[in-house]
């Protein structure tokens, strides 16, 4: 952990798509920030916001189909330079090179036309001048670096030739090529296989303090956060609803939402015949959002707050702890009862 | 005990490869499952695990047929059906039933969901005691659907719901056997453990049996009583639930295990990790002796030159090793 300057600050962004049904707010008033070094996990449900958040910040919506608000600084050596407001031009040459980002599926995210060194080239050659050969050394280097087995020879083959873990391998060997500060990792391991999953996990570790980079992890695997994460943000419809160390989120959840998805998932270590703990209902519509806090309708929690204020009040990101934030209108000593009551039903 | 629901003797099942074209050779075979045997009881749950290409998903097919065997015997309720005709498999099929894990591609998007679940009583010409409709609705509503939304079709669910759709028609018949290859693998988080919730409710209800295919070992520990790991085909390892989570004795399963991250900083980042190197050999060309030979951290000449057979090694417990675990 770290506690120099962020790389990355973002301040209230906002993320919404016009749609023919009507505007999909799919990120909403979302803020975070991250250090060199530092490990932020992102976790959510398909649809929470949490891919279209780190898109924006790399700069990859469409400005004319997406709306987008807020700002995103990246902390340069040059001074800051908010990627939402900047010149695309100017997002484009810090794509690669300041940040970089790795996607869920290592099968279409390569090109299956091009070598694997064709590739790494490809991206090496934008930000450096040096004949093809000093790419292609460059590419055999990092291909070594991510474990790929005899990378001189393997650098000339084709996607097709590699497996899924290999190929995450050289996914992450092209989004390091150019030492960048920052990288968002989009479902790394999601579709992997467990054994191959922890291999490239510790890569990407490995590879973080090797380039000293902040890193975003973004994930629906608990266990996974657990294992990597200095800090995480749990979203829910769009906004982050807690935010806070690991050990705050695993240990002191704060937010409904998140105790109940901490126990409602099964253990491998626990050997317990016991029902898991489910949340009842499934996420609001980002086009319908309903009205105050967006958990409502599944939050049991909801009637214990005066007032109906859940109903009508959007809550605020509140500090709870030093560097712990959660959405949530019920008072503490109504959440220490609900950790303790959703725990004891295991 | 009494006699198993199911009982597989050996089931194999292999794919030819072949080299293309409307005059292919067959250049190989894929053994795909390579000698499972299992006894599977009513109201008990086995979970299949495994990696991707381990032959899980196959097995599960072939179990009810919906792949013929290349050898072995299936055996349901003390009948063989191993070469029944599918028409002569007709009056079995409506005892087992299976759930698919893609919740979007296993529904017809151009039926609506009173079709979807009443499917399985037209073809088995059946008609419930007081009439399909309400058969339907009764069902939608035990699986926790809305039974108003009876015309409605498959897109205006969610994938939770999806699946519960998936589930109701399953259930139809009262099948004594359900194959569940992945069910949940395709949810979120939060609603997994509503399917999975609901899974063990109906078993209870129906008293019945359930193969649980899935790579999730963390939900497979949760929903199995017994347990079987598969790798290239073959059974490494099958034990009671307990013995193989808290004890297990072969190396793929102990590193298998190993790798599945656990919800816990403090757990999840002290705990004894054991990464193995490289990846899944290619099913075509599987490796000598044990198929796990290449990534394991204990093989010897032994285990590239002669095949471990599972054997017994506890009460209910068998591996196929030479060098266990202890």
């Amino acid at each position: 952990m770290t506690t120099n300057k962020p790389f990355l600050e973002v301040k209230n962004l906002n993320v919404a798509f016009p749609t023919e049904d009507g505007l999909v707010k799919a990120s909403s008033d979302i803020s975070f920030s991250v250090a060199r070094g530092e490990t932020l996990a992102v976790v959510g449900e398909s649809g929470s916001g949490k891919s279209v958040t780190s898109l924006a910040v790399m700069g990859l919506h469409n400005r004319r189909s997406a709306q987008i608000s807020g700002q995103a600084f990246l902390n340069l050596e040059s001074g800051p330079v908010d990627v939402i407001s900047a010149d695309e031009e100017v997002v484009r040459k810090l794509r690669g090179k300041a940040m970089s980002m790795i996607f869920q599926d290592p099968m279409s995210a390569l090109h299956p036309y091009y070598s694997i060194g064709n590739q790494l080239v490809e991206a090496w050659s934008l930000y450096n001048e040096g004949s093809a050969q000093d790419g292609k050394k460059r590419a055999i280097e990092m291909l070594d670096l991510v474990g790929i087995p005899a990378a001189s020879k393997r650098v000339d083959e084709y996607p097709h030739q590699f497996s899924g873990g290999m190929r995450q391998r050289v996914m992450i060997a092209m989004a390091l090529i150019n030492n960048p500060s920052l990288l968002i990792a989009d479902e790394p391991t999601t579709a992997l296989d467990v054994t191959v999953q922890s291999q490239i996990l510790k890569l990407i570790r490995d590879m973080q303090q090797e380039f000293n980079m902040a890193l975003i992890l973004i994930t629906h695997d608990l266990g996974v956060v657990a294992e990597v994460a200095d800090r995480v943000n749990v979203m829910y419809a769009g906004k982050i609803v807690e935010s806070g160390s690991a050990e705050d989120i695993y240990y002191r959840p704060d937010h409904p939402y998140a105790i109940g998805l901490l126990n409602s998932i099964p253990r491998v270590d626990k050997l317990e015949d016991t029902r898991l703990v489910a949340i009842p209902g499934q996420p609001p519509s980002l086009i319908h959002l309903p009205q105050g806090c967006s958990f409502r309708a599944r939050c049991e929690f909801a009637d214990r707050v005066p007032g109906n204020l859940c109903a009508t009040t959007t809550p605020s990101l509140d500090q709870k702890g030093a560097d712990h934030f959660s959405r949530c209108h019920l008072p503490e000593s109504e959440l220490v009862k609900a950790r303790v009551e959703i725990g004891g039903r295991k | 005990m009494t006699q198993p629901l199911l009982k597989l003797e050996g089931l194999k099942k292999h794919f030819p490869t072949t080299s293309g074209g409307a005059f292919a050779k067959v250049k190989g075979v894929v053994k795909a499952v390579d000698g499972v045997d299992l006894e599977i009881y009513p109201g008990q749950t086995i979970g299949l695990v495994g990696e991707s290409g381990c032959g899980k998903t196959t097995a599960g097919r072939t179990i009810l047929k919906l792949y013929e065997p290349t050898e072995g015997k299936i055996i349901f309720n003390g009948d063989d059906i191993t070469d029944l005709s599918p028409k002569k498999m007709k009056p079995y099929r409506s005892q087992m039933q299976m759930i698919f894990q893609d919740p979007f591609a296993s529904l017809n998007p151009r039926q609506t969901v009173g079709s979807l679940i009443a499917a399985p009583f037209q073809i088995q010409g059946v008609t419930p005691e007081g009439g399909i409709v309400a058969e339907v609705q009764r069902l939608m509503k035990r699986v926790g659907l809305n039974p108003e939304h009876i015309n409605r079709y498959p897109h205006e669910f969610s994938g939770g719901q999806r699946q519960r759709i998936g589930v109701a028609r399953a259930i139809a018949l009262k099948p004594k056997l359900i194959v569940a290859d992945e069910p949940v693998s395709a949810l979120d988080v939060s609603i997994q453990a509503q399917v999975v919730n609901l899974l063990e409710d109906l078993q209870d209800e129906f008293n019945m049996a359930y193969i649980f295919v899935a790579h999730d070992l963390s939900v497979v520990q949760h929903i199995s009583d017994r347990v079987i790991v598969m790798y290239l085909g073959k059974v490494m390892e099958e034990a009671d639930k307990r013995d193989l989570f808290s004890h297990p004795r072969h190396p793929y399963t102990k590193a298998l295990l190993s790798a599945v991250p656990v919800p816990d900083p403090k757990i999840g980042r002290t705990r004894e990790r054991i990464i193995l190197q490289g990846d899944l050999p290619s099913p075509v060309n599987p490796p000598a002796g044990c198929v796990f030979n290449t990534r394991c951290w204990k093989a010897q000449d032994r285990c590239r030159t002669e095949v471990p057979q599972l054997m017994q090694i506890g009460t209910n417990h068998r591996i196929a090793c030479h060098f266990p675990e202890e």
